[in-house]
C-alpha cells in the first residue's frame, strides 16, 4: 500500500523514471503519489508554449529545476510563419524569475527571446547552469553579455542556429576571470568576430570544457593554440577552415588535433580548404558524429575523410558527397545511424545536378544495419528503392525524404510513390517521424493509416488528391501528435469528421490547403479545448470574409489555457469569431 | 522513350493501383455522393490512361516536350554505357546545352563572382510577400531546356485557389521560354532551414571579401564537359598551374573517358606543358576551353595563371574536333582590338 512507504522511498524510487510519460503515469495512480510526484518533479517539458499558462505549470510543479519550452510551428523554420507571430518567452522568464530562484536550466525552441529575457535570467536564478537556445530570435549579443558577466555558475551556452543581432564580438569579454565553470559553448551561428585572446583565456582557465563550436569568424591558423588548451573536448566545432597552405599551420593543427583523445564530435569546416582536411585524420578513428552540412568541400576530398571514420554514427553532409560517397560510407561507417543529407544547391540555379540518386540512400540502407534515422534531398526517387530501403532497413525510426520538385513521380515508371512510402510504413513498424514527398494520391494516406501505429509526426506537401488522405491518417495513426500539411487538396470534411482526435494531438498545420473559414469556426465551436487560429495576411477585415473563404493558413493546437492574448493582427482566434460559444 | 515506364521492372503493378483508385472513387467516407471534389483533384494521367504513358508524362509538372526527360533524371548514365533507352535523350540534348551555354547564360555563374542575391534575395522576398497572391505562386515550374510542350495537362491535380496564381506563372514561362530563366519558386520549399540557406550563400560571400589573402576562400567555377550528364564545380584557388588543375580535370572526368585514354589523368598530359593549347588541337582528343568575362570561349593555357583566374568565368571540356575554330585566342584577341 501506498502509505506504507515513507514519502522519501518513493520519492526516491519515483525519480529513476526519466520520461515525462512514465512520471505522469505514475501521478495518476492516487492523490498521494500525485503529490509526491508533484513536489519531486525536477524536469518539465512544454511541447507548446500556448498549450498551458506559466501560471498553471509553476502551481503544478513547484521545485522544477530544468524547463524546456518549444515556441512556433516547425514549418516556421522554412518561413511559412510570418514575423511577429508570437512564441514570446517573457511572460515564462517573468513568472519563473519570482517562483523558481533555483532554476538551473532553460532549453528554448523557435522561441523569441529578447535582451530583457536574458537580463532576467541572469539576475533572476543563482544557481543558473544551462541555457539552450534552439532556432531562437529576438536578442542580440548585449544580452549574451548579461549572460556572461552575471551567471557564475554557467555550464553551457548553446546558441545553435539562431538569429543573433550580432552587434559585435566583445560580449564574450564580459565573462569575469572568475569564470571558470564552461562546459559547452557553441556561438557557431555567430557571425561577428569575438576577440580571440578572450576566447583564448577563457578556454584555458575553464578545465571542464567539453564542447566547443567556433563561429565561421575564427580562422584557421588560431584553432591549433585553442586545442592545445582543450586537450579534453569531447566536441569540436571549426570556424573557418580555409586559408592557403601554409605547412607551419598544417604541422601545428595536425599537432593539435592528435592531441585531442576523446574527441568525438566534429563540425563547422566552413570553406574547408582540402588541403587542410588530413590535418584531422588522427581524430577519426574515434569520431561518432561528423557535421560537414557547412562545408563545400567535394569529392574525393569529402568521400576521402568520411571513410576514415569507421565508429561514425552520425553523419550530416551536403549533397557533394554523391552516390559513390555515399556507397564508401556504407562500406567503412557500419554504425551508422544517422544520416542528413542537405542539398547544396536547393533553387536549381545549376542545369545540371549533382550526382546523388536515390542509389545512395539505398547504399546506405543496405551497408550500415544500425541505421535509424534518415533526412535525405534529391532529385529523383523509385517505389523500387523505397521498396528496397524499407526491406533492408525495417529498424528505421524517422525517415524524411524530399524528392525537391514537388509531385516527381517515380522516374522509372512514371507511378506515384504510393507503393514506397506503403512499404516504409508497412515494414518499419517502429517508425515515429515521416515526411513525405514526390507524386503521391489518396493510396499512400491508406497505407499511413493502415500501417504507422507508431508514427507521431507526419509531414506532407504537394500529396493527396481529396479529403479521403487526411481522414485516413487522422483515423488511422494511432500515436499521431504533430501533423504539418501544405499545398494539399485537404478540406473541410476530413477536418470536421475528426474533430474529436486533433485534441488528442499535439498541434496540426495545415497552409494552402482548402479549409474554408465556416468550418474553422464550427470546428472552434464543437472543440471548447482546442484553439484554432487562421492565419490571414490579406487586408479584408474579418467581418467581411465568408463562411466559404478559403484560409491561408490554419495552425490547430489543444490547449487549456485558452485562446492566446499576443496575436499579431494577421493571425484570427476562431474563439472570437464564434460568440456564441460558451466558454 | 515513352515506353521506358513499361521496360522496368515497376514493382507496385501501375494495374492494381489503377484499379483500387477507381475504387477509392467510389467509396466516399462519409457515404456522401458527392466525389466532384475529389475528381478535380485527380491527375487525368492516374485515371486509367496507364496504357499511354505519354499521358502521363504529359500531366508531370515539367515542362518540356512530351516524352522529353531532363539529363537530371539520369544522372549516373554514362554516355559511353549502351543499351539504355533513356541514353538516347542525352544526345539530343548536348547542341542544345551548348547553345544555351555559348548564348551567353551569365545567370549560372554570375552567383559565383556576385554570390549575393539568389538564394539570400528569394528567402528575404518570401518572408516579406505573405500575401495570397504571392504566398501561393503555384508549383515550381521547372524550365529545362525545351519549349513548354504539355502545360495545358498542368492545372490538373492543384487546388482551384490556386489555379489563377499558376496559370500566371505559366504564361510568365510561356514567355520567357528561349532562355533558362529564373525559376518560379515556391515559398519554404525545399524545406531547408533558413540559416543554411544563409550559410551557403554567406560562405561565398565571405570568399569575396576576403580578397586580399591570395589563395584565401573558393573560387568556384563550374566545369562541363561534352557528353557528361552532370558538371562539376572546382576551386581555381585550390591549383596554382595550369598542370594541377589539368590533373585535377582528369581526374575528375575520367569516368567518362573510360575506353577512350586509358587511365585517368594521362588524358590531359598533353596539357601539363606550358603550350598547352596548340598540343591539345593536335595531340589528345580532348581540349580545355573556358569562357571569359565577355563570353567568348578561349584555349585554356594562353595566358598567365593569375589572368585566367581572373577571367575565367566557365570550363568545359571539348572534343578537339568541335574546338577547331574557336574564338581566337586571347592574343589574337587584343591584336584585333575587341
Amino acid at each position: 500500500m501506498a502509505y506504507s512507504f515513507p514519502e522519501e522511498v518513493l520519492e526516491h524510487v519515483f525519480s529513476f523514471l526519466h520520461s515525462d510519460r512514465d512520471r505522469n503515469a505514475v501521478s495518476l495512480v492516487c492523490k498521494s503519489w500525485y503529490e509526491i510526484d508533484r513536489w519531486s518533479r525536477r524536469r518539465v517539458f512544454i511541447g507548446n508554449c500556448y498549450a498551458i499558462s506559466p501560471r498553471a505549470v509553476i502551481r503544478r510543479f513547484p521545485e522544477v529545476r530544468s524547463i524546456k519550452i518549444k515556441g512556433k510551428p516547425h514549418f516556421a523554420d522554412f518561413n511559412l510563419v510570418p514575423d511577429g507571430w508570437g512564441g514570446y518567452v517573457f511572460p515564462w522568464i517573468t513568472a519563473m524569475a519570482s517562483s523558481y530562484p533555483w532554476l538551473e536550466e532553460i532549453h528554448l525552441k523557435r522561441m523569441v527571446v529578447t535582451n530583457a529575457c536574458l537580463e532576467l535570467i541572469a539576475k533572476s536564478f543563482k544557481n543558473f547552469r544551462v541555457l539552450v537556445l534552439s532556432t531562437c530570435e529576438g536578442f542580440s549579443t548585449d544580452g549574451l553579455a548579461s549572460i556572461a558577466a552575471n551567471c557564475r555558475n554557467l555550464r553551457e551556452l548553446d546558441l545553435r542556429d539562431s538569429e543573433v543581432d550580432d552587434l559585435s564580438g566583445h560580449w564574450l569579454s564580459h565573462f569575469p576571470d572568475s569564470y571558470t565553470s564552461l562546459v559547452s559553448l557553441n556561438i557557431s551561428c555567430l557571425g561577428s568576430e569575438v576577440s580571440f585572446s578572450a576566447l583564448e583565456r577563457l578556454v584555458s582557465r575553464c578545465p571542464n570544457l567539453r564542447s566547443l563550436s567556433l563561429n565561421q569568424a575564427v580562422p584557421i591558423d588560431r584553432i591549433a593554440c585553442l586545442l592545445r588548451q582543450a586537450p579534453q573536448l569531447i566536441e569540436l566545432g571549426t570556424g573557418a577552415y580555409n586559408a592557403e597552405l601554409r605547412p607551419d599551420v598544417f604541422s601545428s593543427l595536425s599537432g593539435a588535433f592528435s592531441c585531442l583523445k576523446e574527441l568525438r564530435s566534429l563540425s563547422g569546416f566552413w570553406d574547408a580548404v582540402p588541403a587542410y582536411i588530413p590535418a584531422v585524420y588522427s581524430v577519426c578513428s574515434g569520431i561518432t558524429s561528423l557535421n560537414l552540412s557547412y562545408t563545400t568541400m567535394q569529392n574525393p576530398d569529402l568521400t576521402k575523410l568520411v571513410s576514415q571514420c569507421p565508429n561514425l554514427q552520425q553523419l550530416w553532409v551536403l549533397d557533394y558527397i554523391e552516390d559513390c560517397g555515399l556507397e564508401a560510407v556504407a562500406a567503412s561507417c557500419k554504425d551508422l545511424r544517422e544520416l542528413r543529407v542537405f542539398p547544396s544547391d536547393p533553387y536549381e540555379e545549376d542545369e545540371f545536378d549533382i550526382a546523388l540518386t536515390e542509389r545512395g540512400l539505398v547504399s546506405v540502407s543496405e551497408g550500415c544495419t544500425n541505421l535509424q534515422s534518415v533526412l535525405y534531398f534529391c532529385h529523383q526517387m523509385s517505389n523500387a528503392a523505397l521498396i528496397s530501403i524499407a526491406q533492408n532497413r525495417p529498424n528505421l525510426t524517422r525517415f524524411r525524404l524530399c524528392i525537391i520538385e514537388p509531385r516527381s513521380p517515380d522516374y522509372l515508371t512514371l507511378q506515384p510513390l504510393d507503393a514506397g512510402f506503403g512499404a516504409i510504413v508497412e515494414h518499419c513498424k517502429g517508425l515515429r517521424r515521416l515526411s513525405l514527398s514526390g507524386l503521391l494520391t489518396d493510396r499512400v494516406f491508406e497505407y499511413i493509416g493502415t500501417h504507422a501505429k507508431k508514427l507521431e509526426m507526419l509531414s506532407v506537401a504537394f500529396a493527396g488528391e481529396s479529403d479521403l488522405g487526411l481522414h485516413l491518417v487522422l483515423s488511422g495513426c494511432e500515436s499521431l501528435r504533430k501533423l504539418e500539411i501544405r499545398d494539399c487538396p485537404f478540406g473541410d470534411k476530413a477536418l470536421l469528421a475528426n474533430a474529436e482526435k486533433l485534441e488528442t494531438m499535439r498541434s496540426l498545420w495545415m497552409s494552402s490547403c482548402s479549409v474554408s473559414f465556416g468550418a474553422c469556426k464550427l470546428l472552434c465551436r464543437r472543440m471548447p479545448r482546442l484553439n484554432v487560429e487562421v492565419i490571414d495576411e490579406t487586408s479584408e477585415v474579418a467581418e467581411s470574409r465568408p463562411e466559404s473563404f478559403t484560409v491561408q493558413k490554419l495552425y490547430i493546437y489543444r490547449s487549456v489555457a485558452g485562446p492566446r492574448l499576443d496575436m499579431p493582427d494577421y493571425v484570427l482566434s476562431m474563439e472570437e469569431e464564434s460568440p456564441d460559444l460558451i466558454g | 522513350m515513352e515506353d521506358e515506364g513499361q521496360n522496368d521492372v515497376s514493382v507496385a503493378s501501375s494495374s492494381t493501383v489503377d484499379c483500387d483508385l477507381e475504387e477509392h472513387r467510389e467509396l466516399n467516407y462519409l457515404g456522401l455522393s458527392d466525389c466532384s471534389s475529389a475528381e478535380s483533384y485527380r491527375l487525368t494521367g492516374l485515371s486509367g490512361d496507364r496504357k499511354n504513358d505519354l499521358n502521363l508524362k504529359a500531366t508531370e509538372l515539367r515542362l518540356g516536350l512530351p516524352g522529353f526527360q531532363s539529363p537530371k533524371r539520369e544522372p549516373n548514365l554514362h554516355f559511353v554505357s549502351s543499351g539504355k533507352p533513356d541514353e538516347k535523350l542525352l544526345f539530343p540534348l548536348l547542341p542544345l546545352s551548348q547553345k544555351s551555354v555559348v548564348t551567353g547564360n551569365k545567370r549560372g555563374f554570375s552567383e559565383v563572382n556576385d554570390p549575393i542575391p539568389k538564394e539570400g534575395n528569394w528567402m528575404f522576398r518570401a518572408s516579406e510577400n505573405e500575401g495570397p497572391d504571392s504566398s501561393n505562386p503555384g508549383i515550381k515550374i521547372k524550365q529545362s531546356v525545351g519549349t513548354a510542350g504539355a502545360q495545358s495537362n498542368l492545372g490538373n491535380g492543384i487546388p482551384s485557389k490556386q489555379s489563377k496564381e499558376h496559370s500566371l506563372a505559366t504564361s510568365q514561362n510561356n514567355a520567357s521560354n528561349n532562355a533558362p530563366a529564373a525559376k518560379a519558386q515556391v515559398v519554404g520549399w525545399p524545406p531547408v532551414r533558413s540559416f543554411r540557406k544563409n550559410s551557403l550563400v554567406s560562405t561565398s560571400r565571405n570568399n569575396e571579401e576576403v580578397d586580399g589573402k591570395l589563395g584565401a576562400g573558393a573560387l568556384f567555377i563550374k566545369v562541363s564537359m561534352d557528353g557528361a550528364p552532370y558538371l562539376r564545380k572546382v576551386d581555381l584557388h585550390n591549383y596554382s598551374t595550369y598542370q594541377e588543375l589539368s590533373s585535377a580535370l582528369g581526374k575528375m572526368f575520367s569516368c567518362f573517358i573510360v575506353g577512350q585514354c586509358g587511365s585517368s589523368g594521362n588524358l590531359f598530359k598533353e596539357m601539363q606543358t606550358a603550350d598547352s593549347s596548340k598540343d591539345l588541337l593536335h595531340g589528345s582528343e580532348y581540349v580545355l576551353t573556358y569562357e571569359d568575362k565577355d563570353g567568348d570561349w578561349m584555349l585554356v593555357g594562353d595566358v598567365p595563371w593569375n589572368m585566367f583566374m581572373n577571367t575565367c568565368k566557365k570550363l568545359k571540356i571539348m572534343k578537339g574536333s568541335d574546338a577547331i575554330g574557336l574564338a581566337p585566342t586571347a592574343a589574337e584577341k587584343s591584336t584585333r582590338g575587341y
